[in-house]
Formats: C-alpha cells, structure tokens, sequence
C-alpha cells in the first residue's frame, strides 16, 4: 500500500506547523505566542494521526491523544500564570482576580 | 519499501524545524517566549520520535517534556526576570568551547555506529532476537515493545513511572484540586 496521499496530507500539516513556528518566533505579542503554540499543539494531533494512519499503526493515534489533552494543560498553566501570576490558585478561587492582566510584553 | 521513503522526508522537515526552534532559543531574549519555544521543541522531537518508531520514548516526552516541564518552566518564571541580561564575551568563548569539543567527540563516535536496520547490528543480533523469539512463549502480548518494557525491562519502566507520576502530581498542582483554604485577599 502506497499512502501518497496520506503523504501529502502530512507535508501539508508539516507546513502548516512550519507556519505556525513562524509566528511564533516573530509574534510580537504574548497572545501571538500563546495562539500559536496551541495551534501548533493542534496541528501535531493532526500530524500524528495522519502519520499513524500513512504508516498502518494505529499506535500513533493513543500518541496524538495523549497530545490533545497535555496542549490542554499546557495552555491553562500559561493563561493562570498570566491571569493571576501564581500556579498556587485552587479551582474553586478562580472567580476571584488577584491582579490586573498585563498585557504586552 | 515506498512507505518508509515518504517518512523520512517527513523525518526531514521535522528535523528540520527543530534546528529552527533550536536557534530561535538562542536568539531571543524574552524568556516567556522561550518557554513557548521549548514546549514546542519538545513536542516537535516526540513527533519526530513517533515517525522513528520510538513510541514509548515519544509518549514520556510528550507527558513530561511538552507538557510538565513548561509548567515547571512557568513556575521558575514567577521567581524570576522576564528578560535575560547579556553575558561577557569570556563566558561566551567558553561555552563554545565546550559546545565543539562536545560536538567533536560525537562525531568521532558517529564512525563507529552501525548504519540503520544493519541486520548484523548489536540492537538487530543478540538479545532483540531473543526477544521476539521468547515473547509468544514467555509473555503471550501481542505487541513485543509492550513485552520488553512491562516484563523483560521491568524495573527499568518502573524508574520510568515514577516520572509519569511526577507528571501526574504537576497536573494535580496545575488545577489546585483542594488547594489552600485561608481567604487573605
């Protein structure tokens, strides 16, 4: 079986995290960073999905999952981290705003 | 063998992009970018570990690297700067010093190393053989990775649980489940 397709399909998500990097390298603000590096999370899920499907294992797809849900915590640390300057706040406290966002850099 | 010509471009643009991660590290100077970039380089090497065939690796690297040690990455933010300071110039020379005398070294070693799916390699000769010989015998798993890891390499995956639970205790961390009770502000 020959996945050409499968193989273009991949090249394309490579390029579409190669855009990805992109802004996240020159994004000039924080949220740039943050959208890019969730989208970037988003499109290996993708990638890996298709690269399990290309090679004919499904061993890939429990990868692409595990991805889905570590890009999950990963973001909510950043947005803590940038919403209340501390990891220390426990769920049932979010409602409170301990200080102003800052936004920029 | 036409599929596995197609992943190594693929290998290719993934190595590729790492050594663009890689050098946008060093250049820039805002560390929460770096923060960003690492939790990238992180699940760009474990896509890239995944294309190898090293799922297991691929699987520990995605939980700690990508998604823990930025996390932790955060966390030693908070007790720092936001932006590096430039270093002298000594410090520099030194650091590439290290960096090509290390470089060196591998290179030297890279001659010795059997060229990939050798049949007469170390990995593809003695105990691997032994493994997929035994497996259907020994253990009865279908999947010979899962055999080694779980039962032949046991205390090996055990040092490597402790890590996943590391992970685990991040997480727990992270959402604050419980968390402290006082109402200071």
């Amino acid at each position: 079986m020959i996945g050409y397709l499968d193989f273009v399909i991949a090249l394309a998500l490579a390029g579409a995290m190669a855009v990805m990097l992109t802004r996240l390298c020159l994004g000039p603000s924080l949220y740039d960073r943050i959208l890019a590096v969730n989208s970037f999370g988003t499109k290996t899920v993708l990638f890996l999905s298709v690269f399990a499907i290309m090679v004919g294992r499904a061993d890939g797809v429990d990868i692409a999952l595990l991805y889905a849900l570590i890009n999950f915590i990963a973001t909510i640390a950043i947005l803590k981290f940038f919403r209340y300057r501390s990891l220390d706040v426990a769920l049932s406290q979010m409602t409170k705003r301990i200080d102003q966002v800052e936004g920029g850099q | 063998m036409a599929n596995l010509d197609l992943t190594q471009y693929l290998d290719y643009a993934l190595i590729a992009m790492l050594v663009v991660v890689g050098i946008a590290i060093i250049r820039m100077k805002n560390l929460f970018a770096i923060v960003m970039l690492t939790g990238t380089y992180s699940l760009l090497s474990a896509a890239w570990f995944v294309s190898l065939d090293a799922v297991d690796v691929a699987f520990t690297e995605a939980a700690v690297g990508a998604g823990i040690s930025t996390v932790l990455m955060l966390g030693a933010m908070l007790l720092t700067a936001r932006d590096c300071k430039p270093e002298g110039k000594a410090r520099h020379i030194v650091a590439l010093l290290v960096v090509v005398i290390t470089g060196a070294a591998l290179l030297y070693a890279l001659g010795d190393m059997p060229i990939y799916g050798d049949p007469n390699s170390p990995v593809n000769a003695y105990v691997g053989m032994d493994y997929v010989a035994m497996t259907p015998n020994d253990i009865n798993v279908p999947n010979i990775v899962t055999a080694v890891l779980a039962s032949y390499r046991g205390f090996d995956t055990l040092g490597e649980t402790f890590v996943v639970f590391t992970a685990g205790l991040g997480v727990a961390l992270l959402l604050g489940l419980g968390g402290r009770k006082e109402e200071e502000n």
